[in-house]
């Protein structure tokens, strides 16, 4: 049943992944010529057509695609147009930047938002709670590049602190990451307060109480496994856009990430580059749905049987 | 006619499924049950948890399809869910449950409710359509201010009053009553069940009242069917039934209700659990917590038979007991 | 000193400025049973949470909760963590959603053995399989790594039950327990409460709105409305002849199982909102015997001859019996 329970989810994950290449991939093709752009606007006629011809975009769209499905199954993810490297190396070497950013802003997120969630639940109405459903609004509507350009502002340019781009030292880390995190912090301190609150508000809770338990106890060993249910939910989907949620960011910072290496793809119509970081972070992200639909069942026991009364 | 409805062996099966990766079994809600309703007369149905009296309910006024069975009101048959027939229909069967909160739209107004009906099925033209939700507001004990005000405005009782108005609106031949004062108050549910038996004496509505509470069905209702895991176990009429209940279920059910002033004396206290329809066990459902199983029972379910002057019972150790024995 | 286990005095509850609680006089002797009634509204359930301390933040309490002489009301938090569950436990309404849906139910039970008896392990696996066992759940060993959603309604309340048990409380107070379940599972659950007052001694305040349930549990019986008690006495003596109007008027309310079919004879009005309660007795506007008096002064709950206590001006005539209801339909 399980085993069924996974092949069926795996399934649906492969038609997520194809739904996405196929949509970047005609999508991609319509938005304009590739040769073009890697030409140049003065390039002469032939060398067009020539260039269309190497890279077989002369062809009828249905041929290129069926092209491209065959070759990603005997493992081939095409050639960067720009370059000549191959996509997939191009993608996974670059992998460790992104992450240097992403791991570091998911643990901020964690270790902060979560904290600062409950607490505030636990603490309603008290300053502390208003603080920070101000400081969590105040991160998640403000937009990262705003966040970014307004760090870069204080601590680059006025205090002169903090490096503004680039990659040399793990100084240059920081304002990245922390543009990153904050977003993530607000989102997951207003998620885990109401999460709380919910829980809190649960007449199992008052059974605790009445037990005679430390309200410490309460909160840890009753409350907290509880919450964290629908906590994990979105912390799954944080996990997921490891790889992927940093493209605004590494623009404004000039990272070397796959971020970065997306932007200038897309701007180049540098169409396998394209697709085959398309085809990565589906997959991220289709993994960490599947993770976190199984975790759910852990958490959740309700959710593994049906019990009939 | 003489009967108003019939209900005719009639099956409810629905699909569990076992945990998050597990296989579908159907379970049967109701599970071959017929009766018959005349004009004016209130049936009571009382049922524990799993004994399938709300899905009943649903199935008598058509909400629910029958997988098997049918069920014939005023002499036709009830046309499927959702069909314009079977809309139309509404205006001669109306449904009142338990949470008079969730069956009152938030955002209109009581008198605005009340007179949806009216409107919905062309009833009365619209001049004079005010006069008879004042009307209607008068006869449930309303206000004629209350009119005016949200479904939150009011207390539990005065809402299932509303409810209850706007059933009425349409002048139905039956009313279909699951629970509905089983969420108020003492003092308000006996203000209520004195109210539906005025308005059914005055108008000669048919109810069928489902409840758990056997206090109050006893007090309104002529005939009383006991539900035991989706079947009629015993059938009479009120005034008998409480006082000479012959199956043994029904025994139990009615020495459950604590008197109040009377300490426990020759009480059967049922052991167990309310069965699992998911679980049936086999012959006779009500087995395993029968003091008087035979093998009979064990073996073959019994059939619903006359056991008497107008009553029925499902039981082999009331319809026949010393071939009941023997077996 | 006295005899009593728990004394509350004068016991009054706010919320948000709003007064539900007008200052409740109670007393429960070591192995007592007595029964809390009255509709929604009264406060039966909010006089034992606040005594607790499980109201909500914004609940004012004042007044006096006495537990052999130990005050109890405007005590830190840990003083009252002391008292919860070892020497007064409480059970809910609800069973299935008073458990912790995420924890297994022998853990939930360790958890109280441990934090009352000092129970661990091994021992205190053994002792919550007894508690199981008594409390009537058949095959505790193997129900023990169960989950809550596992078991009935029924069930669960005994599991709450046993949950409660294992403190070895001195009082039981049990709120509503029987409201949410089926009436043949109500009655197993009275008879286990009955069964285990004898086994264990411990004192009990059954809370219901169900007059019958609360007389098969109770020897006594108080009787509360709109925030304050009208009416108290042993239960034969009030079953037998009610003297507040309202106690007279729930008794009249409620349908016989046995008997004729007859009218039933409802209270007119309803309860009054606490926010603008009237002035005297709060009764008054729904009370057919009230005079002038009832609507200006608050009657005082004073001991009566026959050893009960009444908050009544005009209390009903002992000539209460079953016909006088045709003669009161008249007069309504």
């Amino acid at each position: 049943m399980m085993v069924r329970f996974i092949l069926t989810r795996l399934f649906r994950a492969f038609i997520t992944i194809l739904a996405v290449i196929t949509f970047a991939f005609v999508v991609l093709r319509m938005s304009g010529d590739p040769a073009q752009v890697m030409l140049g606007p003065d390039a002469p006629n032939e060398t067009v057509l020539a260039f269309r011809a190497t890279w077989g975009l002369d062809q009828p769209i249905w041929v290129q695609y069926a092209a491209y499905i065959k070759s990603i199954f005997s493992g081939d993810f095409g050639v960067s147009m720009r370059d000549k490297a191959s996509a997939i190396h191009l993608v996974i070497e670059r992998i460790p930047a992104t992450l240097q950013l992403t791991i570091p802003a998911l643990l901020l997120k964690l270790a902060i938002g979560i904290p600062a969630g409950v607490y505030a639940a636990l603490h309603r109405q008290s300053i502390i709670d208003r603080g920070v459903i101000f400081g969590a609004v105040l991160g998640f509507t403000i937009p990262s590049f705003v966040m970014g350009l307004l760090l870069v502002l204080l601590f680059s340019i006025i205090l002169g602190v903090l490096p503004s781009g680039g990659q040399d030292t793990w100084q240059h880390g920081i304002l990245p990451t922390l543009t990153m995190a904050i977003g993530g912090i607000g989102i997951l301190a207003r998620f885990s307060r109401s999460a709380m609150i919910e829980v809190m508000g649960q007449p199992f809770i008052r059974t605790a109480s009445a037990k005679g338990l430390k309200w410490k106890d309460v909160v840890w060993s009753h409350a907290l496994p509880n919450a964290a249910v629908p906590i994990v939910t979105i912390v799954g989907f944080m996990v997921g856009s490891l790889i992927a949620g940093a493209v605004v960011v590494e623009s404004i910072f000039s990272w070397p990430g796959i971020g970065r290496l997306l932007v200038v793809s897309v701007t180049n119509r540098d169409l396998a580059v394209v697709q085959c970081i398309l085809l990565v972070v589906a997959a991220t992200m289709v993994v960490s749905n599947l993770v976190v639909d199984l975790l759910y069942g852990w958490l959740d026991p309700r959710l593994r049987s049906q019990s009939a009364h | 006619m003489t009967q108003l409805l019939e209900a005719r062996d009639l099956v409810r099966t629905y699909q569990v499924r076992r945990g998050l990766f597990g296989t579908s079994t159907p379970v049967r809600a109701v599970d071959g049950v017929s009766l018959a309703i005349k004009p004016g007369e209130t049936l009571g149905i009382v049922g524990e948890s799993g004994s399938g009296k709300s899905t009943l309910g649903r199935m008598l006024l058509g909400i629910d399809a029958p997988q098997g069975g049918d069920v014939v009101f005023e002499g036709e048959a009830m046309p499927k869910f959702g069909t314009p027939r079977w809309r139309a229909l509404r205006a001669r069967m109306q449904l009142v449950y338990q949470d008079p909160l969730a069956a009152l739209d938030r955002r209109l107004t009581i008198a605005q409710q009340i007179g949806e009906p009216l409107e919905i099925h062309r009833i009365i033209p619209k001049e004079h359509r005010a006069a008879r939700v004042a009307e209607l507001m008068a006869a449930v004990g309303l206000r004629p201010d209350q009119g005016g005000r949200y479904p939150h405005e009011l207390s539990g009782g005065q809402r299932q009053r509303a409810v209850i108005a706007r059933a009425l609106a349409s002048r139905p031949k039956l009313l279909v009553c699951d629970e509905p004062v089983s969420a108020l108050d003492v003092s308000i549910q006996a203000q209520v069940v004195n109210m539906l038996r005025d308005l059914q004496d005055a108008n000669d509505i048919a109810m069928v009242f489902i409840s758990h509470d056997l206090k109050v069905v006893r007090n309104i209702a002529d005939r009383v069917a006991v539900m035991y895991l989706g079947r009629i176990v015993e059938e009479a009429s009120s005034d008998v039934i409480f006082k000479t209940p012959l199956h043994p279920y029904t025994k139990a059910l009615v020495s459950s209700v604590p008197v109040p002033g009377k300490v426990l004396e020759g009480r059967v206290i049922l052991q167990g659990e309310p069965p699992n329809p998911a679980n049936r066990p086999s012959g006779c459902a009500f087995h395993p917590r029968c003091a008087l199983a035979s093998d009979l029972c064990r073996s073959r379910a019994p059939d619903l038979l006359a056991v008497g002057a107008g009553r029925t019972a499902a039981c082999h150790m009331v319809q026949a007991p010393a071939v009941a024995v023997a077996a | 000193m006295t005899s009593n286990l728990v004394e509350l005095r004068d016991l009054k509850v706010s919320f948000d400025g709003i007064q539900v609680l007008h200052g409740i006089d109670l007393d429960v002797k070591r192995g007592e049973a007595i029964g809390l009634v009255g509709e929604s509204g009264c406060g039966k359930s909010v006089t034992w949470l606040a005594a607790l301390g499980l109201l909500p933040g914004k609940a004012r309490v004042s007044g006096s909760v006495r537990i052999e002489g130990r005050e109890l009301v405007g005590q830190p938090r840990a003083a009252l963590e002391a008292v919860r569950g070892g020497r007064i436990a409480m059970i809910f309404q609800d069973p299935s959603s008073s458990l912790n849906p995420v924890l297994r139910i022998g853990r939930q039970i360790t958890e109280a053995l441990a934090l009352h008896r000092n129970l661990r392990g091994e021992a205190a696996k053994m002792e919550a399989l007894r508690l199981m066992d008594m409390v009537g759940i058949p095959d505790a060993r193997r129900r023990f790594d169960l989950f809550p959603h596992e078991f009935s309604g029924g069930q669960c309340q005994r599991l709450m039950i046993a949950m409660a048990l294992a403190g070895e409380p001195d009082l039981l107070v049990a709120d509503e327990p029987t409201t949410a379940l089926d009436a043949t599972i109500q009655a197993q659950i009275l008879d286990l409460l009955i069964a285990l007052r004898r086994e264990t001694g411990m004192a009990t305040v059954f809370i219901s709105h169900d007059l019958g349930a609360v007389s098969q549990v109770c020897e006594r019986v108080l009787v509360m409305y709109a925030g304050r008690v009208v009416e108290e006495g042993e239960i034969g003596t009030l079953f037998d002849a009610p003297r507040h109007p309202y106690t007279r008027g729930l008794f009249d309310a409620i349908p016989r199982l046995d008997g004729e079919r007859r009218r039933l004879i409802p209270i007119h009005g309803t309860v009054p909102d606490p926010r603008r309660l009237p002035e005297g007795c709060a009764f008054a506007p729904r009370c057919s015997s009230a005079i002038d008096a009832c609507r200006h002064l608050n009657p005082d709950l004073t001991d009566m001859a026959d050893g009960r206590r009444l908050a009544c001006l005009r209390p009903v005539g002992e000539a209460w019996s079953v016909a006088a209801p045709a003669v009161l339909e008249g007069a309504l």
